[in-house]
């Protein structure tokens, strides 16, 4: 039993903790004991790893190099994780993606130094031998690819999503044909590169995969994030299984698919959410072409004071909170919880709908609320809750805009039309948390706002419910 | 400016047009207040509490603004100064020499019972929220005069049938006497013209009898209008059929500014049961109902009791003094712009126009006509929108057919590669069918918690920077050495933050 086939038997049984991790996650009982899965499967695979460089002879510079690095990674690391704020979990995933896209392009540009740059003989002439050396080259190709679209894109986000850059979607002349001239350019050079592997053909095409992976988050606009995050959460996945297969490691192979599936799961889900298409949200400039319409009169919305909400509250038997972005945004989730908690032992039943798009990750609200402690079983997803509405005495629209939108179930003209939205409107009194009569992300108006049972609380929310609670 | 709430001068009037709550939003909008000794007292507002939220007792009459239920009595009116504004119930239309009297005296009369139809004029509109009081009250009268329970019971000693109401007219009125007496257990049925009401009436646990009429009717006002001589004739046939059947009867048809259409005859109510109950809404106008006599209860012949009270909302003043006031507050709050205390007539406005009855000496009603309904238009029925494009779903002999072209570029790939990439083929996509599977029944809750989950394990990519580093070559140790740090904190920053999110999930 060699150190390499020890190594090999250690990377399978990683595998399969990874697996086992996400399997655990599937259940709130379950997923601490995934996230342990997690850290053995990585544990295991980092010692084999070691144990199999040592093996292979690394100078001891080598090994004092990856020691700094990786002390110097888990300090980081452990740094950002413990300090991150709750509402800016989404920029913290994004940033963390492009670490990954970063990583698999140098592991890309290495493959290409040690093999078509020459660096090692002995592995030149083990891939002629098995005739796997054009196949090489393509695998290098595509490694840095996905890895600098990944990186630039997780860029791009993190940037949009902290705010330091615009989240407007970017609108260039003939942006489709840019993304798709892009992908035509990889084709071209990959076959180019197969035939004669030059340097520059590597530079090239990483700096064409930079750009669109830049352009592609550029273009889309900031409510469509989730699906953007899930994407780049995907694109990463696949960049590691690029990887393996350049490394001919079946770990990272397939710890990238399983990461690549998740992503692309979770995008469906996104899309589906908002009855859009993974191809249009690509194409981005959501929102633009809203505007035909916008003259209709909805009549007049109605005032309501934080006094008359706490009443109302006060004598309501059943509660639903619908928390969005706005939410997060104004860091009210403590105030909320505090607001569930009064109401509670006021023996009201207080739930919570949550849009599959809300905030900005998929899953973002569950996670605010969990941060301020409201229990997760009365945290509830919009097909679970939908039915109830009819039956509610008093729903609160904290921050929410399109994701509670009637003109989605009812205007086939709306740009939201077909789009599933929590049908708040059936409850008996609407009160929505609102900065001012600003129209949401997708620029449509909604006609919620106008309704007769619908009331407007206007200002911050966090001060808005601070002061509901004061009333309580 | 001050307004001024006087004592109301009609005689049975119970309401006030101010209460302490509403005092302090006028206040709010940076009005003074002052309010005639008593004025709230058969509404239950001491003195004491109006001056606790801010307002003066004194002489109202001096104010630049005048609140009142009813307009100012003759005598009031000698008292005020020119140039005040008059905010109260005008009826225009069936008081002319009133109207004529205010714009000879120079003062300016808004007339709350003049409010446009429209949906961002509700908040204003008294006679929906008086209408709304004087339905509840209705059913109320109507409980006290019939002997028996509503609502049907079975008890020990012997079953209770329910008792039937019948409804005639689904304005606010209607509607809110269908909500009460379904409240209180009974079977509710309703009428009207107007087809458009029978989901209202339904949404509020009625039933809604339809009379079959040729002719239609679509309200461009928002109210009824009067109906031709066919369906006149087949709704008399319709009450004729129903008043053996039930126990109570609320009429509620009014035509503004008319007498009152006679909808049920002298024969239908000898038809009814002895004991049952008419309540007629429409009693001011003349009544919908022959034999009712406006102000009084009378018995007929035949047991039936006849309410003609034509005071109902003033019957739970306190009520309706609230409702009242608040209207009088957001028309207040329309007119504030500023919110400084100054009043502002706003002329284009067809809400403020079309309330403004007299106004620097001259008469200014009726206004122009505004063209508001709440039935659909014709222009939106008209209109044709483009469906969006149903997603046909595959046919199966479709998904087959890609299904196979797919496994035949598959295999073709995979039999060109040599026998290693082959393997590597074999892992790769067997894990994705995995991942799919095990991704596929994560809960939602947990989604963002997953994310993190597979962004620190897709920093496996780490291992193969550490088997890159350390082989002699600069350029690849430097490149490996960035490779793994960056991972390193992908892993160890993903696990740790993951760790304390899922920590954070707590049951209740």
């Amino acid at each position: 039993m060699s150190i390499e086939s020890l190594a090999q038997a250690a990377f399978l049984v990683a595998a399969l903790l990874f697996i086992l991790a996400l399997a655990g996650l599937s259940k709130h009982e379950t997923a601490k004991a995934g996230n342990t899965y997690g850290i053995a499967g990585m544990a295991v695979a980092l010692v084999a790893t070691i144990a199999l460089a040592i093996d292979r002879n690394i100078e001891s510079l080598g090994l004092i190099l990856i020691g700094v690095a990786m002390v110097l990674g888990a300090a980081i690391g452990l740094w950002r994780a413990r300090v991150v704020e709750m509402t800016g979990m989404p920029e913290l995933i994004a940033i963390l993606h492009s670490f990954v896209g970063l990583a698999a392009v140098l592991v890309g540009w290495n493959g290409y130094l040690l093999v078509e740059g020459g660096g090692s003989p002995e592995e030149i002439a083990l891939l002629t031998a098995e005739g796997t050396l054009g196949i090489h080259s393509v695998e290098v190709f595509v490694g840095v690819f996905i890895g600098a679209v990944t990186f630039t894109g997780s860029i791009v986000a993190y940037g949009k999503l902290s705010g330091r850059l615009k989240s407007n979607p970017l609108v260039l002349p003939g942006k489709n044909a840019l993304n798709i001239g892009a992908l035509v350019v990889f084709a071209v050079l990959t076959v180019w590169f197969v035939i004669d592997p030059a340097l520059w053909l590597l530079i090239v095409v990483t700096i064409v995969a930079l750009a669109l992976g830049w352009h592609l988050v550029a273009s889309i606009g900031g409510g469509d994030m989730p699906v953007v995050v899930s994407m780049l959460n995907s694109y990463s996945g696949w960049a590691a299984a690029a990887a393996g297969f350049l490394l001919g490691n079946d770990l990272l192979i397939v710890t990238g698919a399983l990461v690549g599936s998740s992503g692309a799961y979770l995008s469906y889900i996104m899309c589906k959410a908002m009855n859009r298409s993974f191809i249009s949200v690509i194409a981005g400039g959501f929102g633009i072409e809203a505007g035909p319409g916008e003259d209709k009169d909805y009549g007049d919305h109605r005032e309501v004071s934080a006094i008359e909400t706490a009443e109302l509250l006060r004598n309501a038997q059943s509660v639903i909170i619908t928390p969005g972005y706005g939410m997060a945004v104004a860091q009210a989730q403590y105030g909320v919880a505090e607001l569930t908690r009064k109401l509670r032992e006021n023996g009201t039943t207080v739930r919570f709908g949550i849009h599959p798009v809300a905030g900005r990750l998929p899953g973002h609200m569950n996670v605010l609320l969990a941060e301020a402690k409201v229990p997760y079983d009365i945290v509830l997803e919009m097909d679970e809750i939908n039915d109830d509405f009819a039956d509610t005495d008093v729903v609160l629209v904290i921050g929410a805009n399109d994701t509670v939108n009637p003109a989605a179930e009812t205007d086939p003209g709306s740009p939201i039309a077909g789009m599933p939205v929590l049908r708040v409107w059936n409850a008996n009194d609407v009160i929505v948390f609102k900065r001012s009569m600003a129209s949401g992300y997708a620029g449509v108006q909604n006609p919620l706002f106008f309704n007769e049972n619908s009331a407007m609380l206007f200002g911050d929310a966090k001060d808005r419910v601070d002061d509901i609670v004061r009333a309580l | 400016m001050i307004i001024g709430v006087l004592n109301e001068a009609l005689p049975g009037e119970t309401r006030v047009a101010a209460t302490p709550t509403t005092v302090e939003k006028l206040i709010e909008l940076g009005y003074g207040v002052v309010i005639e000794p008593g004025a709230g007292a058969e509404s239950s507002f001491s003195d004491d509490s109006y001056v606790a939220a801010g307002a003066s007792i004194g002489d109202a009459a001096t104010a630049d603004i005048i609140f009142g239920i009813n307009a100012p009595s003759a005598a009031q009116l000698d008292r005020l100064r020119e140039g005040t504004t008059v905010i109260s119930l005008v009826s225009p239309a069936i008081n002319p020499d009133l109207v004529a009297d205010l714009a000879r005296r120079r003062i300016t009369a808004l007339a709350m019972d003049a409010v446009p139809r429209i949906s961002r004029a509700q908040s204003l509109d008294v006679l929906s929220s008086m209408a709304n009081i004087a339905g509840y009250r209705a059913v109320i009268e109507a409980a006290n005069a019939f002997g028996r329970f509503f609502t049907g019971q079975i008890t020990a000693a012997g079953k209770v049938p329910p008792a039937k109401v019948l409804v005639a007219g689904v304005g606010v009125a209607g509607l809110a006497a269908i909500g009460t007496a379904g409240g209180m257990g009974a079977i509710v049925y309703a009428t009207d013209p107007r087809p458009e009401v029978a989901d209202q009436v339904v949404s509020l646990g009625g039933k809604y009898l339809e009379v079959a009429a040729a002719d239609v009717e679509v309200s461009s006002t928002g109210y009824a209008k009067e109906m031709s001589d066919d369906y006149n004739a087949r709704a008399a046939a319709l009450y004729a059929t129903w008043a053996p059947e039930i126990d109570i009867l609320i009429t509620t048809a009014l035509i503004p500014g008319r007498a009152a259409p006679i909808l049920i005859t002298a024969e239908m109510v000898a038809s009814m049961k002895r004991g049952s109950v008419i309540v007629d809404m429409a009693a001011a106008n003349g009544g919908n109902v022959e034999g009712t006599v406006k102000g009084e209860v009378v018995v007929t012949a035949n047991g039936v009791t006849i309410i003609g009270y034509t005071d109902l909302p003033g019957r739970l003043a306190a009520q309706a003094s609230q409702l009242f006031s608040t209207n009088l507050v957001n028309l207040m709050k329309l007119m504030t712009p500023g919110k400084d205390g100054v009043l502002v007539i706003e002329w284009e406005d067809v809400v403020q126009r079309g309330i403004t009855v007299a106004r620097d000496g001259e008469v200014t009603w009726p206004p122009p006509a505004v063209q508001v309904s709440a039935a659909p238009t014709q222009s939106v029925a008209e209109k044709v929108i483009d469906e969006a494009p149903v997603k046909v779903p595959m046919s199966t002999a479709r998904r087959f057919t890609y299904v196979g072209i797919g496994a035949a570029i598959l295999l073709l790939l995979v039999a060109a590669s040599p026998p290693s990439f082959r393997v590597h083929l074999t892992v790769f996509f067997l894990a994705i069918v995995i991942g799919n599977y095990v991704i596929g029944s994560v809960h939602h809750a947990l989604h963002t918690p997953l994310m993190s989950v597979t962004n620190a394990i897709s920093g496996i990519i780490v291992v193969g920077a550490l088997l890159q580093i350390g082989h002699g070559n600069t350029a690849i140790t430097v490149l490996a050495f960035v490779a793994v740090l960056v991972a390193s904190i992908n892993v160890f920053g993903g696990f740790a933050v993951t760790r304390r999110m899922l920590s954070m999930f707590s049951r209740s």
